[in-house]
Parts: C-alpha cells; sequence; structure tokens
C-alpha cells in the first residue's frame, strides 16, 4: 500500500509523502522515540534510523517527515542526515557488507578481503549489486580489533574473515540464505530491520547469539589457568 | 613475571547468559548500588575521588575530580551521559563489555548518577554495534524491571532514567562536546571549550561526560572501598584496566590487569608475537597515541611512564605489528581514516590530513617527491596544537613516531612501492596471492 521509493536519479520524480496509514504509525512511533529525550530535538538521530527502516534510505519524504515531526526545516535535517556515514542517501541494498580496511584489519587481511569483494561483486565502495541485496563499503574501525580480519554485514561481527569466507558470506546472501554472525543474533537481518533497532524499537533478539567469544575472554582464561584473581571485595556472603 | 591479571569487570564474562540480569546478581551485581543508596552523594565523588580512578576513554582525567566540577545545585537538571562511542583504531574493550555484562555499566550509571544529582541519564552507543545495542536495550529493560530504574529506586528515594541513544556513524562523535552535540540532533562537531560539559554540557546543563568502562568501574570501588581500587596498579595511575591486544599476537584479546603492566608481560600470557616473527612496532593507546618499538616492552604501561617515554596510555588499545609490516602501510592506513573521519570544522585538521594522505600514498606507490618528508612533517606542525579538537592531534601521532623511528622506510617510498619492500601476504593472516595493481585503498 506504500508507494516505493525510489533513487535520485536525474529526471525522476520522489514519492513525496506517506499514505495516511504509514504516517499514522510512523508518528505514533516518532511520538514514542520524542517521549525519551527532554528536548524534542534529541530525537533526530533515531527519527532518521526509523525513516530508514521504513525506505531503506533517508528518503525525501522522510526528511520531510522528521523535519515536520520536530519542527525543523528540511535543510536542517539534510544538514545532519548528510554528517553521518549510516545515513544513506540513495536506496540501499538488503544488507550492507562492510569490509574493516582501517590499519590493523588492513594489514591482517582486510585489504585482499576487500579486493577479493570488489572483484567477485563487480561493484565498488557505496555501490549495490544490480539484485539489490548487497551494498558494498570499506568500514572504518568497528571495535573488534582482536578478532581481526573483521566483517560487518548489517553492522553484526563477522570475526577473522578470509577472502574465501567473505566469498562464501556473500553468496549466501544473495542467495536469499540466512547467515549467522560470530557474535550476534541467530541471523542477520534485513538493513530496515536493523534500522528499527537502532531507533530504539527492541527485536527481541538480545538473547541470542550465546556467550562471548574467544579473543573476549582470552584474558579470564590465562587467569583461570594460573589461578589469578583481584583481590576479594570484602563484602562476600552480606546480601 | 611480576604482574598478575586482575579480573575484575571480565570476571564474569565466561558465565552462561552473562548479559542477563540473574547472571549478573549471582555475582555479586547491584551490591555496589545497595550500599551507595546508603551513603551521601558527596561521600560517593570522595569515594571515588580517593580511588584514583581515571577515566578509561583515552585521556585519563581523574573521575571523581571530574564530578566535582559540577555547579551546586540550582534546581535545574543535571546530566550523565555515557560514552559508548567506541571507535579509536585498535580500541575494542567497551563494546564486548556492553556485550557481556551490560548491568555493570548501568549499576555504574545509576550510583554515578546518585553521586551527582542526576535524573536522566543516556547512553551514547555508536550505530554500528547492533547486537551489543541489542543486549544494551534489554539490560535497560530488566533494570526498570528489578526497581534499578525508574521511581523511588529499592525505596530510596531517587528517581532515575536511561535513555539509549544510537549515533550513525562518525568517530568524532566520540569527542565529549561533539557527542553532546550529536546527542541533541546536530551535526556531531565538537565545542569551543570553555564552557566545559560540566558547568555547560547536554542543553547547556551541568553534564558528567564519562567513558563506559570508568563507569562500570564504580560500583566495584563502592563495594570493596577506595583502597581496594588503589591497591592495584601504580602510584599515580591506580586500579585494573582493559588491555586490548590485536594483531601479531598468537591469542589477541583482551587482559585486565592493574596499570602498569608491561607489554612484554602482556605479550607472554597472549603466547607470544605469532610464530616464527618478532615485534617491530606497536601502539600503546590507539593509533592517536605515538607508536613505540620493541625498545619500549618494559616500559610500564601507566599514564606517567607511557608519556615519559613519549607516548599515551590512551585506550590501552595495543595493536602489535611484526617485522612483515610496513609502517608507511599502516600510516596511510590511520591517516586515511583521520581524513575521513575529520569533521570539517577546522581547517587545518579538514585540510591537513587530506594533504598527509595525498603524500603519504605517493611514498607508498614508490612515488616520492623530493621534500615530502620535509611536507609531512610541516603539515604535522601545522595540525598539531592549532585544531580545534584531539582529533587533529591525534591524526599526526602515527606520522610524527613513524618518522621518529622508521625514518628510512619514508625514505624508500622516493622509490620502491611498499608492496615490493613489504609483500602484504606476508602480515596477512592467511595464505593468499595479491593480484597484480591492486587497487590500494583510497576510494574514501
Amino acid at each position: 500500500m506504500t508507494d516505493q521509493p525510489v533513487g535520485r536519479t536525474a529526471g525522476q520524480t520522489h514519492a513525496t509523502a506517506y499514505d495516511e496509514a504509514t504516517r499514522d504509525r510512523l508518528a505514533a512511533d516518532a511520538a514514542a522515540i520524542a517521549a525519551r529525550y527532554p528536548q524534542q530535538r534529541s530525537a533526530l538521530l533515531p527519527l532518521l534510523h526509523l525513516v530508514q527502516a521504513e525506505d531503506g534510505y533517508v528518503s525525501p519524504r522522510g526528511i520531510t517527515f522528521a523535519a515536520e515531526t520536530l519542527g525543523l526545516t528540511t535543510a536542517e535535517v539534510s544538514a545532519v542526515a548528510t554528517f553521518y556515514t549510516q545515513y544513506k542517501r540513495h536506496p540501499n541494498g538488503t544488507y550492507t557488507v562492510g569490509v574493516c580496511t582501517t590499519a590493523l584489519c588492513a594489514i591482517m587481511g582486510g585489504d585482499a578481503i576487500w579486493e577479493e569483494l570488489v572483484e567477485h561483486l563487480g561493484i565498488g565502495n557505496d555501490q549495490t549489486t544490480d539484485d539489490g541485496a548487497i551494498t558494498l563499503e570499506r568500514v572504518e574501525c568497528n571495535a573488534a580489533c582482536d578478532y581481526a580480519p573483521v566483517v560487518m554485514v548489517n553492522w553484526e561481527f563477522f570475526d577473522n574473515q578470509t577472502p574465501d569466507s567473505a566469498v562464501a558470506l556473500t553468496d549466501d546472501l544473495r542467495a536469499g540464505k540466512p547467515v549467522k554472525p560470530s557474535r550476534g543474533a541467530n541471523t542477520v537481518v534485513t538493513f530496515k530491520d536493523m534500522s528499527r533497532v537502532l531507533a530504539g524499537f527492541s527485536d527481541g533478539r538480545a538473547d541470542e547469539g550465546g556467550d562471548a567469544g574467544a579473543a573476549t575472554l582470552a584474558g579470564l582464561q590465562v587467569a583461570h589457568e594460573n589461578g589469578w584473581t583481584a583481590a576479594p571485595y570484602g563484602d562476600e556472603g552480606t546480601k | 613475571m611480576t604482574t598478575t591479571l586482575t579480573p575484575v569487570l571480565s570476571a564474569s564474562w565466561d558465565a552462561d547468559h552473562s548479559w542477563s540480569m540473574s547472571s549478573y546478581e549471582a555475582t555479586g551485581g547491584y551490591k555496589g548500588l545497595r550500599k551507595a543508596l546508603t551513603m551521601q552523594p558527596g561521600d560517593l565523588v570522595t569515594m571515588v575521588k580517593d580511588s584514583g580512578l581515571r577515566g578509561r576513554g583515552g585521556a585519563g582525567f581523574p573521575a571523581g575530580m571530574k564530578w566535582s566540577f559540577l555547579p551546586a545545585p540550582d534546581g535545574g537538571p543535571r546530566y550523565l551521559v555515557v560514552n559508548a562511542d567506541e571507535s579509536e583504531p585498535g580500541t575494542c574493550k567497551d563494546i564486548p563489555l556492553i556485550m557481556a555484562n551490560p548491568q555493570s555499566l548501568i549499576e555504574g550509571m545509576v550510583i554515578t548518577s546518585f553521586a551527582i544529582g542526576c535524573h536522566h541519564a543516556f547512553v551514547y552507543i555508536r550505530g554500528e554495534v547492533l547486537h551489543a545495542t541489542r543486549r544494551l536495550q534489554q539490560a535497560v529493560a530488566e533494570a526498570y524491571d528489578a526497581g534499578f530504574l525508574g521511581k523511588n529506586i529499592l525505596g530510596s528515594g531517587f528517581d532515575l532514567d536511561i535513555t539509549v541513544h544510537c549515533g550513525a556513524g562518525a568517530y568524532i562523535c566520540g569527542e565529549e562536546t561533539a557527542l553532546l552535540d550529536s546527542l541533541e540532533g546536530l551535526r556531531g562537531q565538537p565545542r569551543l571549550k570553555p564552557p566545559f560539559p560540566a558547568v555547560a554540557g547536554l542543553y547547556a546543563r551541568p553534564t558528567v561526560v564519562n567513558n563506559v568502562e570508568t563507569i562500570a568501574s564504580v560500583p566495584g570501588i563502592v563495594r570493596g572501598g577506595a583502597s581496594w581500587f588503589s591497591a592495584m596498579g601504580t602510584e599515580r595511575s591506580q586500579g585494573h584496566g582493559l588491555f586490548s591486544l590485536s594483531g601479531h599476537v598468537e591469542r589477541p584479546g583482551q587482559y585486565e590487569a592493574p596499570l602498569g603492566i608491561t607489554l612484554r608481560e602482556l605479550i607472554d600470557m597472549a603466547g607470544g608475537i605469532r610464530k616464527g616473527h618478532e615485534l617491530k612496532f606497536w601502539t600503546p593507546g590507539g593509533s592517536s597515541t605515538p607508536i613505540f618499538t620493541a625498545e619500549h616492552l618494559d616500559v610500564p604501561l601507566d599514564y606517567e611512564s607511557v608519556g615519559k617515554a613519549g607516548s599515551m596510555l590512551g585506550t590501552r588499545a595495543l595493536q602489535i605489528f611484526d617485522e612483515t609490516v610496513s609502517v608507511v602501510r599502516a600510516v596511510t592506513r590511520w591517516l586515511e581514516f583521520y581524513k575521513h573521519e575529520s569533521c570539517g570544522k577546522c581547517t587545518p585538521c579538514r585540510e591537513g590530513t587530506y594533504w598527509l594522505v595525498e603524500v603519504l600514498k605517493r611514498l607508498e606507490n614508490g612515488q616520492g617527491r623530493p621534500g615530502d618528508l620535509e611536507v609531512l612533517s610541516d603539515v604535522s606542525d601545522n595540525i598539531l596544537g592549532k585544531a580545534f579538537c584531539p582529533l587533529g592531534d591525534g591524526a599526526v601521532s602515527p606520522v610524527q613516531s613513524g618518522l621518529k623511528y622508521f625514518r628510512d622506510e619514508f625514505e624508500a617510498g622516493m622509490h620502491t612501492p611498499v608492496d615490493v619492500l613489504f609483500p602484504p601476504e606476508k602480515s596477512s593472516l592467511f595464505a593468499y596471492t595479491p593480484r597484480p595493481n591492486a587497487q590500494l585503498a583510497g576510494v574514501h
């Protein structure tokens, strides 16, 4: 029932507004977001995540919606949307595949993984495969250096990757098979579903994915093997 | 080996469902809060001051002192904002902490809020860590259900709400005033200081901004007392800290130790440098801290000793590179990071990082021109101390320290490509055959 948003290709026209039902639903979500903050404007970042959850990118009608909701101009909203790399200015693939190529991951193999995926997928940075499945990105350090080289799919961790594992991962994504992160939910959700979580709406999957990874526990394991502990607090045994 | 590990924050990370409220309470969780609520807020601030806890987000500012800078209550709101925008290259401790034990952060937030008179606290978490966000959202919900958040917490009369706020991809938002602008719904650009956030922070109200690990350390200090915490570490760098080893070590990961442990000790615990290789260079605290070499293996990793040796403790992000790695390649990648992440607000950082990358890429391709090394030094001098915020200072750290210790490798960039001198397949953690004329980085 929703008009599908289209990209900003020259000469194309945009769907400029949501239909009434969609708008009501988004307005209810927006009200829930705004209620989390003492001042309304703080709701802008989550609102833009919400727009991406609806349209798969920061669409012109989404910018208008955010501006009207918060009493801002569309220019003010666009100024913010263009500052942050996670906000997409054209329709994103179902999955963002991000290869970390900041120094440490790059050297541990991220550069090689990147080259492999560029060749395999036939697209470059911030481009999307023709089937709309994958948007490929070089990403900056994603706080998982102890699992280098790292690939992120819709911001879930795929640790200790190789060119072969990354190719297999993208093949599965394009074939519509579920893929499981190294440390994350049981399956990777779509870009839109992910964006809704980032807007602050829980998807109930926090308990999925099991316990911490090996590198996270590396020091604790050494401590256990050697019987090392910090001094007791002194309140053990009390309530 | 003289130093042993002291798991405190990480002690329960291997428990079944360690992120759940039931698991946290089974290991003593929220004992710190129960005790704190019987104390005077001012005494809590004093206790944290006495413990010697310093900010674990990189700058190392004493936490209790930061809290004490808030002006006297005037009846208006005061805020606590937790910086979970972990993005400094090499830094990978706060996200695993949130994944494995988000309740330790929340308990620390409730105690800190009680101490500073805050009734609405925020966690600003980077937007690129979906599962950590899920765990944090659930942990906040569980804490409300258990009565640790909301109205009249544990019958104390103290009220607190916590909002989890996701960023959207911007390293600069780890700088505390850029973070506050971002949280206010603006472009995340740093503010001129003063006024400092303690005086005019979120919504121009008194605000404490602290790192995840800093706040998560607070419940233990309340439980054990200031002297329990300060018994760990060195005279001026007290307590426990997460040391994150990455790169060419056998067992990379999180090692929680007293401040003052050495890299030699940590590498030994991590099973040594990659088999058949040796240490060449490393960062003590992320890419914004000047690199060290094998001669610094025995520098105690505390604020003072690392500073005296010419770098900074930073976030204890120990990125380890062996002899197969080109310093020019690493420095170029780091500078591409800073160029990409420079917010553009000030000219030295915006233009300087651009030109540093231009010159470095020439050197990486073996096409350096006479005078290029002098240009690197000159541009660095024109950024350092002249940028609006520490991002610019951080950007020149790899360049200046790289030139200091490995100048000959930069000079080789006048005539020989990096991948000839240092074949990349020797550094990677898997075997592969590089493509001829592979398109190197630089599409940012």
